[in-house]
């Protein structure tokens, strides 16, 4: 496929929808289990302007994944509030689904059904909300060019690469125009080329679908190169220890990783993410 | 020819062959050892004796009445299975209520109960049409009880985040996850079915190729009996391959018909 020194930003496809504006406010989340309580998050504040893309990076147990699953709507919060376009996504353990309807979610597996081929998979969202056949397929074609697979529609997701397969799951969180892209280390079981190549990917995604973005990664390099800002997350309680601006223009290119600028921010996050000390659990 | 494909030609091949060898070692020993044809038939007696009894109409009516009973308790045995386990696999209560119960039902060796249900059921297609259901029921429910249970969990956060409903989660998720456990159950099933239909008819009625074994066998007719049990294997062996073809047409994605990924 175009491999590319800068990223590609044509406009690939007229997918545009009204962005939404996050806040988040005083977000808690505690797990009861047997042992007793652990305090996941404890008072989250974050407010995301439209279309920005906001990388979330914290060591592992920090409660970023947490914190992105209930801003999916999957997980729900012990107290506080999440605001997406005005409207609450959680009342309670309920969630709104007028407001899901404007996420699209992309985890770290594919998440691909195995018995539908590719075309169907992108298109499952459309299908539950009872799009015809034909303005379907027509949707799954669109996407499938946008990330590069228009010539697997066909294909079953066993029979393409780990990289395809995040890909397709891209189309898939695509395909109902989201305005919402929340992404769980989406790359992490990617290997480093590949990577690196799904970075600029995404990063033209992101800009031709116009969508928020939410990108959740253990990969400070990979942070700062993609967000605007980078929100660092402590854990034992996950907390926001620091919001990191990165002054770049997007998209940014590979070259960005030689810019002096782009390896101070990335130095002093790995500073600060290595104060936290080496107690991993 | 690549590994991948000799894999797939070499049973054609081979099979046969060894059929081939294994009758005629059959064949060689019984005459070179002056066996009792009353002990041992030489196949080609067996096949004589085959092609006679295949052309006898009552053959025809028992094998008939055999495939019925197969089928009909095959396909009540599947339905009760898989309408069970999805009750029980949705009812966790429920299933830990029933479980020491469901335990003892599976231990219990069901052809002992045979004689029980000629008292209930009489000496017609019903008795073994029952048992034959009632061993099929037992894999298939374990299995599809398992299959309801181990949706995974990746497919189930999409379901969610897409803002599925009940029953989208049922049709393209559970239903779809769950088929390859019921196929599992499936081939047991069938197997376990052939199997009870036969002993059913050994000890009830006077249809059917199990009475036509017990026929054979008090005229101390061995050919006879032999062709018998070779109506009955390819019998079990049709029913087999029907339902692991119908597998193929139904769950073509899933690994146990496409192949594992390390073959070739």
């Amino acid at each position: 496929m175009h491999m590319q020194p800068t990223v590609d930003t044509r406009p690939v496809d007229p997918i545009v929808a009204p962005p939404a504006e996050i806040r988040i406010s005083g977000l808690e989340k505690v797990y009861k289990t047997e042992r007793g309580a652990t305090h996941a998050l404890s008072d989250i504040n974050l407010e995301i302007r439209k279309e920005e893309f906001v990388s979330l990076i914290g060591r592992s147990g920090c409660g970023k994944t947490t914190l992105l699953r209930i801003m999916a709507g999957l997980v729900p919060p012990t107290s506080g509030d999440i605001e997406i376009g005005g409207r609450a996504l959680w009342h309670g353990e309920s969630v709104d689904s007028s407001v899901i309807r404007k996420l699209g979610v992309v985890f770290q597996d594919s998440n691909l059904f195995p018995w539908y081929d590719i075309e169907d998979n992108i298109a499952l969202p459309l299908r539950l909300r009872g799009v015809k056949k034909a303005a379907r397929r027509a949707r799954a074609r669109e996407l499938a060019e946008l990330v590069g697979l228009a010539d697997f529609l066909g294909n079953y997701p066993r029979e393409l690469s780990g990289g395809m397969r995040q890909r397709a799951a891209i189309a898939r969180a695509l395909s109902d125009n989201p305005e919402l892209l929340l992404m769980d280390e989406p790359f992490g079981a990617l290997d480093a080329m590949t990577r690196e190549k799904m970075n600029l990917e995404i990063q033209r995604i992101a800009l031709a679908t116009r969508a928020t973005v939410v990108f959740v990664t253990h990969d400070i390099d990979e942070a700062v190169a993609l967000g605007d800002r980078v929100v660092h997350l402590t854990p034992r309680p996950g907390r926001i220890k620091d919001i990191v601006t990165v002054p770049m223009d997007r998209p940014r290119g590979v070259e960005i990783k030689q810019d002096p600028g782009f390896h101070e921010l990335v130095g002093n996050l790995y500073a600060s993410l290595n104060e936290e000390g080496d107690h991993e659990s | 020819m690549n590994r991948r494909k000799l894999l797939k030609v070499l049973p054609w091949i081979t099979t046969p062959a060894l059929l081939i060898v294994l009758f005629v070692v059959w064949e060689v020993t019984v005459k070179a050892l002056g066996i009792s044809t009353l002990i041992l038939p030489p196949p080609s007696l067996v096949f004589e004796q085959l092609g006679q009894t295949l052309g006898e109409p009552t053959t025809w009516t028992n094998v008939r009445v055999t495939v019925t009973e197969i089928v009909l308790g095959f396909l009540a045995g599947t339905a009760a299975g898989v309408l069970v386990g999805v009750i029980l696999g949705k009812l966790p209560l429920l299933e830990a209520s029933v479980r020491p119960l469901i335990i003892a039902l599976e231990v219990i060796p069901k052809v002992a109960l045979i004689p029980l249900f000629v008292i209930w059921f009489g000496f017609g297609m019903t008795t073994k049409v029952v048992i034959a259901g009632l061993l099929a029921f037992f894999p298939v429910m374990l299995n599809v009880l398992l299959g309801v249970r181990s949706v995974d969990r990746g497919h189930r956060d999409v379901m969610q985040s897409i803002n599925a409903s009940r029953w989208q989660t049922f049709r393209h998720l559970e239903y779809k996850s769950m088929m390859p456990h019921v196929f599992a159950g499936m081939e047991t099933a069938i197997v376990l079915a052939v199997i009870g239909t036969i002993v059913g008819e050994y000890l009830g009625g006077n249809e059917g190729l199990g009475y036509m074994v017990v026929k054979t066998l008090n005229e101390l007719n061995a050919p006879a009996l032999f062709a018998v049990i070779l109506m009955l294997a390819t019998v079990g062996l049709i029913m087999y391959f029907i339902v692991t073809s119908f597998k193929r047409v139904a769950i073509p994605w899933h690994e146990s018909v496409y192949g594992r990924k390390d073959v070739g």
